[in-house]
């Protein structure tokens, strides 16, 4: 699984540029939507802790590409329709800044 | 109530004597504010908010119940916290952080020990009612979710890892649990009937929803709805739908189906689907307005800014409504006269006539989720 996020994550863009605007919508859909199961605080919920710390060790690539694609046989949905790689890569850069 | 709440205005300041009128709690409710950790006290009867409650925590994904008298209010909050809040006073009376990470609750059927379901460490936790002092400690192989309450001084859940239900019997010096066997894959929600005949527990993990009968000595796991929308891909289901407001109505369950925009109905009697109804997204709550056939249903993101009136004889959507942005819960009066609806991102509680289906108030509450009327106090399940 882990491996298979890493080669996804090959093919998504290095920088995450979006605009001022978009980047506060983006902030807001992490802590309501994604606040649904991972916590308005990303203690965690059903889904596992999103805190900085708890995602120290994790590429931002590998992180987009979950982001984007989900993860089979859980809860996790692909965002892929609501998202383009640029935004799911400024989302993972977003979740690893404290 | 106006009077009442100027009357209680005026408690804040000391040396003045009790209220001439007391505060009758039946017309109350309270609105989580879920960023701001906070509860706005709201007056049915004057369709308006009339105090806030401060200092409840995270209160992401918060709910409540009721103590029978409909004085205090019980609030299961994301961050462990549960908090006994005074609804006459608007005043925090006991808080315990019980877990890291809780999900639900319930109380009683006589009103004496409030259960709460935690996801870390996963299990439940019963407490005394009057001082939310522990009273016993069942811990589970992962995160519980479905948390009823059944008669007898008993609550019913499920574990989301391990599928496993079981019943919990507090009615004696020691607790008694019995396990009800395996519902399925990752259930994700579960609820009793209106009338605690059944509990029915839905399936992530696999198609279907699964019915215990708690009438029965032994109830006994009876899966349904394994196949439905067996020819169409499933869609992302980008947030897990509740099943609290589960609607029983026309002697059908209405089911929000699982990675599919569509209700799923189905005669209560046999457990056999009956019809689908193609709706706006994926269905969250699917809660029938008292006293008539309709059912409301609200939907996932981002999809949310939409509400739909269902006709449980028909089967078809009659109203589609767009009241707001982010509309995350709905609250009938319990007459079935009106309909309160939060809308998250515009900050308000929208209040609709649902004769008309029209607006008819609104008031300003910040990031509002679920709304809840005293009158919970008095059902099962609630």
């Amino acid at each position: 699984m882990r491996s298979l996020a890493i080669l996804l994550a090959l093919a998504l863009p290095a920088s995450a540029e979006v605009a001022p605007k978009r980047a506060a919508e983006l902030q807001h859909m992490v802590t309501q939507d994604c606040g649904s199961c991972h916590g308005l605080t990303r203690k965690g919920g059903l889904g596992s802790p999103l805190t900085a710390q708890a995602l120290a060790h994790a590429e931002p690539e590998a992180l987009a590409s979950i982001i984007l694609d989900g993860v089979p046989e859980t809860a996790m949905p692909p965002w892929r329709p609501l998202l383009t790689e640029e935004e799911a890569m400024w989302i993972a850069r977003y979740l690893k800044q404290d | 109530m106006k009077r009442a709440f100027v009357l209680l205005a005026f408690l804040a300041t000391p040396l003045l004597a009790a209220p001439e009128t007391p505060l009758a709690t039946g017309d109350l409710g309270l609105v989580i504010e879920r960023a701001t950790g906070s509860l706005l006290v709201i007056d049915r009867s004057d369709r308006a908010a009339i105090g806030r409650i401060e200092g409840l925590g995270d209160l992401s994904h918060a709910s409540m119940t009721y103590s029978p008298d409909e004085r205090f209010a019980y609030v299961f909050g994301r961050d462990g916290g549960l908090t006994k809040v005074d609804m006459v006073t608007q005043e925090i009376v006991a808080r315990t952080v019980q877990a890291g990470n809780s999900i639900g609750g319930a109380i009683s059927d006589d009103g004496k020990l409030v259960a709460v379901s935690n996801y870390e460490p996963g299990g439940v936790k019963v407490f005394d009612a009057d001082k939310l002092a522990l009273i016993a400690d069942i811990p589970a192989d992962g995160k519980t979710i479905g948390l009823v309450d059944v008669p007898g001084r008993r609550f019913a859940w499920t574990v989301w890892d391990t599928g496993e239900v079981y019943l919990g019997d507090f009615s004696g010096p020691e607790p008694k649990i019995a396990a009800l066997g395996k519902a399925g894959k990752n259930p994700f929600d579960a609820v009793i009937t209106d009338d605690a005949h059944t509990y029915l527990v839905g399936l992530f993990g696999e198609k279907g929803v699964t019915a215990y009968d708690l009438w029965s000595d032994k109830p006994e796991p009876r899966k349904f709805l394994t196949d439905y929308g067996k020819t169409g891909e499933d869609m992302p289901v980008y947030k897990m739908p509740h099943l609290q407001g589960w609607a029983f109505t026309e002697g059908q369950y209405a089911l929000p189906a699982v990675g599919r925009h569509e209700l799923l109905w189905v005669n209560r009697d046999t457990l056999e689907e009956v019809a689908t109804t193609p709706v706006h997204g994926q269905p969250v709550f699917v809660i029938a307005q008292p006293a008539s056939p309709f059912v409301w249903v609200n939907f996932a993101t981002p999809l949310n800014d939409t509400v739909q009136v269902v006709d449980s004889r028909t089967h078809e959507v009659v109203a589609t409504l767009t009241p707001g942005k982010a509309i995350l819960h709905m609250e009938f009066a319990p007459r079935g006269a009106e309909v309160w609806i939060s809308s998250r991102d515009d900050n308000k509680v929208l209040i609709y006539d649902t004769r008309t289906r029209e607006k008819v108030g609104e008031f300003a509450a910040e990031a509002p989720s679920g709304i809840f009327f005293t009158a919970r106090a008095h059902q099962p399940g609630l």
